[in-house]
């Protein structure tokens, strides 16, 4: 694949043809030695492991058959899943921005004492496996649980719910959109604001017109971020979900379902689906990553 | 990460308190309690939950269902799912970051684009994926069945889909940092004489460490902590095929509400160590960064 493509054939080729030659390369002239070890090994290991086992979920989905494939993706059961996943994912992720860009603002601007605990702490959902995550809120937020017990006082049922989905959902992707604001609002100088000022606006026009559009590309990615991880979860989900096919049964558990009855064919569906939008997501924010860096060097 | 410490030490003595760059003292007020608040109602609450069920019956109790022995044939599996996965993640992370940063070729960015991938992807396709290749309907099921191997339902698949879920991790903290330092010393060593290996051992892992290190604590939470994947996998056979998180689940749905919070609570305990451990480097390698800067002494 690295090989060097020779530009000319001819034997009458000048000398200087070696030159020309580098343009089309590959691969560019490096004085440093282990080329050939160290991409060898990094093809062949992501082949083995990534690329090979997910590609077999399309071919699975074809040899399946259309038909197939189509009757389990709009199946009434496969379409209220995917419209819970969506909706309880898309809720947690604009609960999560708004908040997340509070704390991050009040973590760079403000100084309060414990402020460095604090701010290592928001990194927890990240280091704190799933399923202990699922079972410590769905002890909190069950009809008995400190937090449950007020709210089905108050007619919440905060367990089992759509409810429940979303507050697991909300505190797996608590620090995406801490960790993508906080180095653009560490980053900005504070010269335009003071030039805003300067110029007659008050706090909260300068924080509409001047700060809002420089970090909205790095808000726009961390809630993307969250959404993309909300969508595929599942271990911190299950447990407070309920799990009632049609009610509170989110895609990834749906696939689980169908492969412990050995549906093979409709948990490859609905995986394939979920998959794609995978792919659209990883796409979306390379482009919003793209346009926050664009966004920088201005 | 180490980045965005470095940046903060920049900038500390730059911060000066101009009135009318800051918000009226009842909005501060209001804003650090409202982040405060949320952070309190979504980490604290959870942590004092897992502690509180933990030692619902008591300490001794709590002793016992840690020395159970399902508990501890889950605890021996996930360190060997751990020891294994992590080192060979480790490998890669080094090779690719040095065939990414040190050589420029055509398809670099959707290079790194594939190798992100697995973050992308939901733990239970990841699962699903060594399901329908090594499974006994997959498509090797049958050559692997004939030939008495198992991989599925088994320690294989539950390293497999492991390695799957944090295959990036130390690659993407390593290639940025890489890219950053550029090959000048690289260039410099190989111009000097040394060999390929002299060159990595010598002037690139030292330059690299608290990244690598870092990688490795992130990647090692994970692989410990990994529950819909390996869940995926497993076949839940107790005392064989159990990781910790596994075990958690079915002390749980066994309604062993106590024992399975008392399990829960090793696994927090290893995410504050991760935390922990995570701005120890960070910390180290800002020092470090302080120090190889001139003028460093004033600091």
């Amino acid at each position: 694949m690295f090989l060097k493509r020779q530009s000319g054939g001819e034997l009458t080729a000048p000398p200087c043809v070696c030159k020309v030659d580098m343009k089309f390369q590959l691969k560019q002239y490096s004085a440093l030695p282990g080329f050939g070890l160290t991409m060898g090994f990094t093809l062949f290991y992501l082949s083995l492991i990534v690329l090979i086992p997910l590609s077999g979920i399309f071919f699975s989905a074809f040899s399946f058959g259309w038909g197939h494939f189509y009757e389990a993706v709009t199946s009434p059961r496969t379409l209220a899943a995917l419209r819970l996943s969506f909706g309880t994912s898309f809720l947690s992720a604009l609960i999560n921005a708004f908040f997340g860009l509070i704390v991050a603002w009040v973590l760079v601007r403000y100084e309060f004492p414990g402020k460095r605990f604090v701010d290592a702490f928001v990194d927890f959902p990240f280091a704190l496996p799933t399923a202990v995550a699922g079972i410590a809120l769905t002890a909190l937020y069950s009809q008995n649980g400190w937090v449950g017990k007020h709210l089905y006082a108050l007619g919440i049922k905060s367990a089992y719910s759509p409810f429940g989905i979303t507050i697991a959902l909300i505190f797996i992707g608590l620090p995406f959109v801490v960790r993508t604001v906080e180095p653009v609002l560490q980053n900005l100088e504070s010269e335009v604001e003071e030039a805003a000022a300067s110029l007659g606006a008050n706090r909260w026009q300068i924080f509409l017109k001047v700060i809002l559009p420089t970090i909205a590309p790095a808000l726009l990615t961390g809630t993307a971020m969250a959404f993309s991880r909300a969508l595929g979860e599942y271990g911190s989900v299950v447990f407070i979900a309920g799990n009632t096919p049609m009610k509170t049964e989110i895609a990834p558990l749906l696939i689980m379902v169908q492969l412990e009855q050995y549906e093979y064919a409709s948990a490859t569906a609905i995986a394939g689906i979920m998959l794609v939008v995978s792919f659209v997501m990883l796409l979306c924010l390379n482009v919003l990553q793209a346009w926050g860096r664009q966004n920088e060097n201005i | 990460m180490a980045g965005s410490v470095g940046g903060k030490l920049g900038t500390a003595g730059r911060t000066v308190h101009r009135p009318f760059l800051s918000e009226p003292l009842w909005i501060r007020v209001l804003l650090t309690t409202v982040a405060l608040g949320f952070l309190a109602f979504f980490l604290a609450l959870p942590i004092a939950t897992v502690l509180a069920q933990a030692l619902k019956k008591g300490f001794s109790f709590y002793l016992r269902a840690l020395s159970d022995k399902d508990a501890w044939s889950a605890i021996r599996l996930t360190l060997l799912v751990a020891g294994v996965s992590v080192p060979l993640n480790l490998l890669f992370g080094v090779a690719s970051s040095w065939a990414i940063t040190k050589f420029d070729f055509w398809g670099k960015k959707f290079l790194i684009t594939l190798i992100d991938l697995p973050f992308s992807v939901s733990p239970v396709i990841s699962g699903l994926i060594f399901v329908l290749l090594f499974g006994a309907q997959g498509r090797l099921g049958e050559w692997l069945g004939d030939h008495n191997i198992h991989i599925i339902f088994s320690i294989p698949g539950i390293i497999l889909a492991t390695i799957f879920v944090t295959f990036p991790f130390i690659a993407r903290e390593l290639i940025p940092l890489m890219q950053a330092q550029g090959n000048e010393e690289e260039y410099a060593a190989v111009t000097l004489g040394a060999n390929g290996w002299q060159t990595f051992w010598r002037v690139t892992l030292p330059n690299i460490k608290w990244g690598l290190l870092y990688g490795v604590i992130l990647c090692n939470a994970r692989a410990m902590g990994e529950f819909g994947a390996v869940s995926v996998v497993s076949g839940h056979i107790r005392g064989l095929t159990n990781t910790i998180p596994l075990h958690v689940e079915i002390l749980y749905n066994e309604y062993n509400f106590t024992a399975a919070f008392a399990v829960a609570s090793i696994l927090m305990l290893l995410a504050f160590v991760t935390l922990v451990l995570k701005h120890w480097v960070e910390w180290r390698a800002a020092k470090d960064i302080a120090l190889s800067e001139p003028g460093a002494e004033t600091l």
